[in-house]
């Protein structure tokens, strides 16, 4: 495997739950991101998935240095992000770049094509001399599949998914060794998300990019992913590569989604069971106790409330999942990455 | 005067189609717009150019200004120079819009009056947006404490009423027989205008940058690395104007109004002074007997102020791309 890039380790993200107006009284946290551990390697993609609410943006932002965690660490190249300051920092940010999910509000209405994707470069400024910026705002349209003489367009003259190709080229204008991408193609048409994958991929193999692709949407994050990470509540609980997740699943929860993802086959759907978990997803500011899944799981027994599970691999498996009765179970998934 | 701007900027491009080029021009059109990539105000000079809204008022603002600057390029008659014998003598030949009840020349007077009501109004309006707007950003970027006090003092000026801070501010730097000259008379109301209206425009642009700031393209921006000052010049105060815009060509109108109260009051600019507030304050007694005496000066005052509230509305379009 090639070398480690981002190291993330035990990063925990609570907001505080405050009441009172002038004397104000913490009453309990909301626990968004609750020790969460994972390592990016040089050029791969590594998906993160869960449903809405589970801490997947949160941990976007928190490994974008946009807000600090409440306690953890995470190491680029060595180097802790959260102690760097002022230019060191800009340095850093260089190299992590994120795509964001909404390209309707994530583009500055006011600005020109050219200055949005020209940006960058005005804020890092050594990246490039003043006279080679339109330049290379101009290649980078090109890179993105966009028509480099619209330079003097806005964004509401831009489709969605011509907006989220302008997103890219921004992350991609520094030319950063990771690029968060929070959700990039959630807010797509079908049609235009497999284009806008498309590219990343794209991008991945010209420029030896590293992504964290968040989603959703466990059959974009296959098409994409090497290495995948499933998240409830704030924790991760299941990672492995590509095929250890998506044939070979342990974890209940990660099984549960992925029977809801349909399969186009109508043969193969005929012996397909859907687990359908019951109750809602319990409140991040008051987790169940021991495992987060318990409440929903058709398996928990005693231990399950009393004893977290650790994310390790138990015997009979051969990737991490946090959860006590950890198994194999036949579960058919949607093939088309294979 | 408004003519020949508007002639030498509007015709061209109507002119443009006769000429028998029929494909060159497109294209030599375009690769000019390539070269130069435009920016914001760019493409808003650009747009302006082509309204004729913004031609229309620039030039009745412009005939105001030089109105104020030089009122003897438009009148030689001496505006507090009055005859009893024409007391309210009704527009003619020799007095174009008559004569008020002192016998005073009231086109001479209009004339003379724009500089006060133009002065105090515009540069009241301006200390009002730059004082507001300043602290209004200040107060919503920075959230917290900051905004916490800077609201409360906002709040504390708020809660003065108008007409009875600007009278206690005035007596006490401008008593009754005091002798200062006109300047420091207008400095002093421009400044208690500004002291007491400027929480207005603080709340609004506060209210725009609480709504804005929490918007992606900010955290995008953040994310990419970028400072305070450019996430405010670049990316808040671009999205915030328009609603402070607005409500600022509206506040000329009214301060052209609150100086005339403040004169009709005896704590502004006095009599040998003249004001269009000042002169529709006193020909308001006379209003059915001679109605001239109020017609000239309030049309004076309502093309003044329309002029202001169309160049900020269209230069509020101009400043939306999508409104383009």
């Amino acid at each position: 495997m090639t070398e480690k890039i981002l190291e993330v380790r035990d990063l925990v993200k609570h907001y505080p739950v405050t009441r009172g107006v002038v004397f104000k009284k913490t009453i309990g946290h909301v626990k968004a991101v609750d020790g969460v551990s994972l390592d990016l390697h040089r050029g791969e993609t590594l998906g993160v998935v869960g449903e809405s609410g589970c801490g997947k943006s949160t941990l976007a932002r928190v490994l974008m240095n946009l807000e600090k965690p409440s306690a953890g660490w995470v190491n680029y190249r060595g180097q802790d992000i959260y102690a760097q300051r002022g230019a060191d920092l800009r340095r850093l940010r260089r190299q992590i770049q994120l795509v964001m999910q909404d390209p309707y509000t994530s583009l500055n209405p006011r600005m020109t094509v050219g200055d949005l994707i020209g940006e960058p470069f005005e804020i890092h400024s050594d990246v490039a001399p003043k006279g080679s910026r339109r330049q290379k705002v101009q290649e980078l349209l090109e890179v993105v599949g966009l028509n480099p003489e619209h330079i003097n367009r806005y964004p509401h003259q831009f489709s969605g998914g011509q907006r989220q190709r302008i997103g890219i080229a921004r992350a991609l204008a520094l030319r950063p060794e990771i690029i968060v991408c929070d959700e990039p193609v959630s807010a797509l048409d079908v049609s235009i998300q497999a284009q806008v994958m498309n590219l990343l991929e794209k991008l991945q193999n010209e420029f030896g990019l590293a992504y964290i692709f968040i989603a959703h949407d466990l059959s974009v994050v296959r098409h994409l992913s090497d290495r995948v990470a499933v998240m409830y509540l704030g924790k991760i609980v299941e990672t492995g590569t590509e095929e250890e997740i998506y044939e070979r699943p342990t974890h209940p929860y990660t099984q549960a989604l992925l029977s809801a993802v349909p399969v186009p086959d109508p043969t193969s759907r005929e012996n397909k069971t859907i687990i359908r978990l019951t109750g809602d997803v319990p409140s991040p500011a008051n987790p169940p106790s021991g495992c987060r899944f318990r409440t929903r799981c058709w398996k928990a027994q005693e231990i399950c409330a009393t004893e977290p599970p650790a994310l390790v691999t138990r015997p009979g498996s051969d990737h991490p999942s946090a959860c006590h009765f950890a198994e194999k179970r036949e579960i058919v998934a949607t093939h088309e990455a294979a | 005067m408004s003519d020949p701007t508007m002639g030498s900027m509007v015709t061209p491009p109507a002119e443009q189609p006769t000429v028998p080029a029929t494909t060159v021009a497109p294209d030599a059109g375009t690769p000019r717009r390539k070269e130069k990539p435009r920016g914001l105000l760019g493409d808003a000079w650009y747009d302006l150019r082509r309204k004729p809204l913004f031609w229309i008022s620039t030039a009745f603002i412009l005939l105001f200004v030089l109105m104020a600057a030089f009122p003897s390029l438009f009148t030689s008659v001496d505006p507090s120079h009055g005859e009893l014998s024409r007391s309210r003598v009704e527009p003619s030949a020799n007095g174009w819009f008559g004569y008020d009840v002192q016998g005073r020349d009231v086109y001479a007077r209009v004339i003379h009056g724009a500089e006060a009501s133009i002065v105090v109004a515009v540069l009241a309006t301006i200390g009002t947006v730059l004082l507001g707007g300043t602290i209004g950003m200040l107060a919503g970027y920075r959230g917290g404490w900051v905004d916490a006090i800077l609201s409360r003092v906002a709040d504390v000026f708020f809660g003065i009423p108008f007409v009875l801070g600007a009278i206690v501010i005035l007596f006490a730097l401008n008593p009754p027989g005091s002798t200062r000259d006109k300047y420091s008379i207008m400095g002093i109301v421009v400044a208690s205008l500004v002291i007491l209206t400027w929480p207005v425009s603080m709340r609004i642009m506060r209210s725009a940058v609480l709504s804005t700031k929490e918007a992606d393209y900010i955290v995008a921006a953040r994310a990419m690395g970028a400072g305070p000052g450019r996430i405010i010049l670049k990316h808040l105060l671009p999205n915030c104007l328009a609603p402070v815009l607005v409500y600022s060509t509206i506040l000329i109108g009214s301060f052209i109004g609150a100086e005339a109260t403040l004169s009709f009051l005896g704590v502004g600019l006095k009599s040998p002074v003249v004001s269009w507030g000042i002169m529709i304050n006193e020909a308001q007694q006379f209003i059915r007997v001679s109605p001239f005496l109020l017609l000239f000066p309030a049309g004076f005052l309502v093309v003044a102020v329309l002029s202001f509230v169309m160049l900020g509305e269209t230069v509020r379009e101009a400043l939306d791309p999508k409104l383009r």
